[in-house]
């Protein structure tokens, strides 16, 4: 649990608060953020002894077990390591943004930012299951992304959290396959798991495939050559971020991983032979590299990307010393480099530049910022005393003594040399360039930092010299235990200690020191370094070809797709849906069943026929409008038809009432809209149209009519048997309606009152001229509004008839509100809309608010009871004079059905009805004007 | 019974298909309410077409059509007119925003400028 809140404090706590603090000022932003992470840092210290003593933590929480995602922690030496490296720096990263940041910047959202990256970090380093390790690692290439785009003006910086986020992302996605083959193979994602199947999962066929996608996400994380380019983009970002993600922590992830899976991937010659030629190549390439930039960030982060490799060629070798060097730099680098970096900040905030061709002479202004950037840089170059020393012998030592390993063998040595001699040269341009040379150009007089702006570059500092100093009685123990987790308990006796006596180590340290020191006075003297015009890098520049490339491809694709012409849309979907449809036949072909047809008597020939004639005629006369509304009527009355004779009567007479009202309700809109349409279709266009139409039209025949053919297999005997029983009705298509799948209906008559809403909504307010093809409303003849209003009553009557008897015979909620919609709608084409508006008071949208809010309530209703959501219960009610009326609780639930059909038929109908009145005082308010 | 049935659905989802693809609102809200018709037949009848032997329970017959798909189909039909009021009104809304009852929302002579033609 406790590590559970180590990790959840920073973002829960801290990302809240500091968003609430940031209205107080900065100083109140910044103790919200460190408030949280003190509080994880002191519950890991509290760890500390127990983990010293060799002990790990392991607790397992199931999540999504079924997967095999469980929240599993573990701590152990090289996360303790991790964390404490992450809460401590973090700490003083906070501090040190405090001072940074000017002060139109929005502190809180940088804090917030960095708390998430803090708790995403920290659970990458304590997760046990690899795919919980996946998320946080996706989280930390996310809060990579916002913290470089932080200053979201500057392109720059945009386009730089891009990059970082494709390369990483990228690197992320082929991890999870990876670690997902991985996973399949054990048939766990844990990790203890995975180590205790080493043997059995290093000798399935899919490992080398796993163990290369693994190495792409550590060695796209870590920017290991040929993936480095994001790490100098990243620079664009603030310097506190460069200083905590973009050197001290994040790119150490790639590290971490393979640290992390050193069990299960160690000495496996793959995984040795290129770890180790990345990393060397990445470690000599970085350092040249750094030598010419004249950005200080930028040498900072090529520096940063070289002794990435230079840790990552320590991981890969198959010594147990070389995993406690690894771990043990890994420590040094994070606390040179973030200091060095918190350094160049201070010198870019007070000099308003980092361009080391204008700065210069700096030692005088700001004596103390200097000091303490040069024992950083100390350290980065390997002078004795500094902690960076002690773990670069160690590298050196483990460089010599490669063996087994053909070709790096006799390469390496020379190689190390080399490259520590380039990071000696940058590590003195650094100091000498901005301290000691003659000031250029700077854009003002540099002023002192602010006190505490300093103090996290003094902290680290500190600890530089004291670990190089007394290893033994600082870090040594915590690298122990850290290299320990790594490779097992097969350490060998050793010693970290500052004098070994004279050995070759020593030998190529020396040299290095002063090659370095002579390579830098060539750059300076005989080739003047600050006239180097960086070359372009062609692992940038093959990004941006592949990232426009693969913007304009998309950009065509979407010209070509979208056009901007729904018919076109809608014709190629159309198309695409035929595709779907044809593929089941494609695939097994087309058979149609044995089951013996139906006699065809003659009156069905009639009403096919009619059917035939009134779609094709639709077709043919649906430039007149009004012509193609009354076809559509008749294909309606024939599909009515068609349910009575195929024993559906409850179909027959809702399809009955649906296709009268909605047949007013098209004529009622055809009134507002154009009475012809023009014939404007290229004959391409009907040509293709009329295929898709005849295609879309035969599937669905040969579809209907494989179907038509077959047996039955229906779960229909359930309903049937269990409706009286179970639902006290006898017609088993209400008892569906209402009881069985009463859910399914409580959702579809939301819907509707959705639907009438949105009528409402979208013709609120509107004002149209009044339609010159209606007749004034009172020239409708007073013989039909008489007319009307006697049917009315028998109307109502047979409404709530057709509701009570509804669910023992055909009848119901449905049909009895479209019964009385039917009949009010005659009301209104009798006499006008205004009439029966003041004759019938109620509000619509209540009455479907109130529908919909009865079917609910009766489902509760039977919550209430104990039982599930919609259960009906059931009895016979006893009237006077009537005698038994048998009832159950789904007529309540079905008068909310009637309810929300009215108010959704009227709605719909007054909503058309009044869009064409003219009212200013409509007008103000509504939505849509 | 069962052929005419399927070519009856095969004939109306044609003309149902050819008028959603025209390029007014009107015909194109036929189409669609066309369409509905046939598929809630096309649903039903995956129910298979018996006669004479409606769903409600009574102590003569023993044999029902299938009520599953007719609870289906009777809610789809409502909402069916729901949909269709719903289009409608957009329709009709289109046409007095727009000035023009074409799907594109525009005339298609206002549609077709020299940059379209390239």
């Amino acid at each position: 649990m406790t590590l559970l809140i180590i990790i959840l404090l920073p973002f829960f706590a801290g990302a809240a608060g500091t968003l609430m603090a940031q209205r107080r000022g900065f100083s109140a932003a910044a103790w919200a953020a460190a408030v949280p992470t003190a509080a994880s840092l002191a519950l890991l210290a509290g760890e500390v002894p127990e983990i010293l003593t060799g002990e790990h933590i392991i607790v397992s929480w199931p999540w999504l077990p079924s997967v095999g995602l469980n929240l599993s922690l573990r701590l152990d030496g090289l996360s303790l390591l991790f964390g404490l490296l992450i809460l401590g720096i973090g700490l003083l990263v906070i501090l040190y943004t405090r001072y940074y940041l000017s002060p139109e910047d929005r502190i809180g959202r940088l804090y917030a930012l960095l708390m998430l990256f803090t708790t995403a970090m920290l659970g990458i380093v304590f997760s046990e299951n690899a795919l919980l390790l996946l998320m946080f690692w996706e989280l930390t290439s996310l809060s990579s992304f916002l913290l470089i785009g932080f200053w979201t003006h500057s392109p720059l910086a945009r386009q730089g959290a891009r990059m970082a986020f494709a390369v990483t992302g990228g690197g992320g996605l082929a991890l999870l396959g990876g670690l997902l083959l991985i996973g399949n193979i054990a048939g766990s994602f844990e990790l203890s798991a995975w180590f205790a199947a080493r043997d059995a999962i290093r000798n399935h066929p899919q490992f080398n495939i796993a163990l290369a996608l693994i190495l792409l996400g550590a060695f796209t994380k870590s920017a290991q050559f040929p993936f480095h380019f994001w790490l100098p983009a990243a620079m664009a970002a603030p310097t506190p971020v460069s200083a905590f993600l973009h050197s001290a922590t994040m790119v150490k992830a790639g590290v971490f991983l393979l640290a992390r899976l050193y069990p299960l991937l160690g000495g496996n010659l793959v995984f040795e032979y290129v770890t180790t030629t990345v990393g060397l190549t990445t470690m000599v390439f970085g350092a040249y590299v750094a030598m010419f930039r004249h950005d200080l960030k930028g040498l900072l982060a090529y520096s940063t990307i070289s002794h990435l490799g230079l840790i990552m060629f320590l991981l890969g070798l198959d010594t147990p010393m070389s995993s406690l060097a690894a771990v043990f730099h890994v420590g040094n680098h994070a606390t040179f480099k973030a200091s060095l970096f918190m350094a160049a900040g201070i010198i870019d905030h007070e000099c308003g530049t980092r361009d080391m061709r204008r700065l210069g002479g700096l030692w005088r202004q700001m004596p103390q910022t200097a000091a303490l950037a040069i024992v950083a840089a100390s350290a980065m170059a390997g002078v004795p005393l500094f902690n960076g020393f002690l773990s670069k012998e160690m590298f050196f030592a483990e460089a010599l003594d490669l063996h087994g390993i053909p070709l790096l063998e006799s390469i390496a040595p020379a190689a190390v040399t080399l490259g520590s001699m380039f990071s000696v040269a940058y590590s003195v341009r650094f100091i000498h360039d901005v301290f000691f040379d003659q000031p250029h150009d700077l854009p003002h007089q540099p002023h002192k930092p602010p006190r505490y702006m300093k103090i996290p570059a003094e902290v680290l500092a500190v600890v530089c010299i004291a670990v190089g100093v007394l290893p033994s009685y600082t870090v040594a123990p915590l690298v122990d235990v850290a290299a320990r987790a790594v490779v097992g308990d097969s350490l060998p006796f050793y010693r970290i200690a500052l004098w070994h006596g004279f050995s070759l180590p020593m030998v190529m340290s020396i040299v290095a020191l002063a090659g370095g020191s002579g390579i830098y006075w060539l750059l300076r003297n005989r080739y003047d370094v600050h006239l180097h015009v960086p070359a372009r890098y062609t692992g940038r520049l093959l990004f941006q070809h592949a990232y426009d490339g693969s913007v304009a491809l998309a950009g065509r694709c979407m010209n070509r797709l979208q056009n901007g012409s729904l018919q076109r849309y809608l014709a190629l979907s159309i198309a695409a849906f035929i595709g779907l449809g044809a593929w089941p036949f494609i695939q097994h072909g087309f058979q149609t069943g044995r089951l013996a047809p139906m006699p065809v008597g003659p009156l069905g020939l009639v009403v096919w026929g009619i059917a035939m004639i009134g779609a094709l005629g639709m077709v043919w006369s649906h430039r007149t409008r009004v012509v193609a509304v009354i076809l559509a009527g008749v294909v309606g009355l024939v599909a009515s038809i068609t349910f009575a004779y195929f024993s559906a009567p409850d179909l027959s007479l809702t399809q009955l009432a649906v296709e009268v009202v909605t047949t007013v309700v098209l004529l009622m809109a055809l009134a507002r809209l154009p009475q012809a349409t023009p014939r404007e279709s290229t004959t391409h266009r009907i040509v293709r149209d009329a295929a898709l139409a005849v295609i879309a039209g035969a599937g669905v025949a040969l579809l209907s009519w494989a179907v038509l053919t077959r047996e039955q297999d229906s779960i229909a005997w359930y309903f049937l048997e269990n409706s009286v029983p179970g639902g006290g009705g006898h017609n088993v298509v209400n008892v569906l309606l209402v009881d069985f799948r009463g859910f399914d209906t409580f959702g579809e008559i939301i819907v509707l009152g959705m639907a009438a809403i949105g009528v409402w909504l979208v013709l609120a307010g509107m004002r149209v001229e009044w339609p010159a093809i209606l007749p004034k409303p009172e020239a409708n003849g007073i013989m039909f509004a008489a007319a009307a209003r006697l049917l009315l009553p028998f109307a109502l009557l047979v409404a709530v008839s057709m509701f009570l008897r509804g669910h023992d015979l055909p009848g119901g909620g449905f049909l009895a509100g479209l019964i009385v919609s039917l009949a009010l709608l005659m009301q209104y084409m009798g006499e006008g809309l205004h009439p029966i508006l003041t004759r019938v008071r109620i509000d619509f949208l209540v009455l479907i608010g109130a529908g919909v809010l009865l079917a609910g309530l009766t489902g509760l209703a039977g919550m209430m009871a104990g039982r599930p959501f919609l259960t009906s219960a059931n009895g016979d009610l006893h009237i006077p004079f009537l005698g038994d009326l048998p009832l159950a609780s789904a007529v309540a639930f079905d008068l909310g059905v009637f309810m929300a059909v009215l108010g959704t038929a009227l709605l719909t109908l007054t909503a058309l009805g009044q869009a064409r009145r003219k009212s200013p005082e409509a007008e103000e308010g509504r939505p849509w004007n | 019974m069962e052929l005419m049935v399927s070519l009856g659905l095969g004939a109306v989802t044609a003309c149902a298909v050819y008028l959603l693809l025209r390029a007014r609102t009107f015909p194109m809200v036929l189409g669609l309410s066309l369409l509905s018709s046939a598929a809630n037949v096309f649903i039903f009848s995956m129910g298979r077409l018996r006669s004479g032997i409606p769903p409600i329970v009574n102590s003569e017959t023993t044999g029902y059509a299938d009520p599953l798909p007719q609870a289906l189909v009777l809610t789809a039909i409502v909402i069916g007119f729901g949909m269709t009021g719903f289009i409608m009104a957009l329709a009709v809304r289109a046409r007095y925003q727009t000035g023009s009852d074409h799907v594109d929302g525009m005339e298609p002579a206002a549609n077709r400028t020299p940059a379209d033609e390239s």
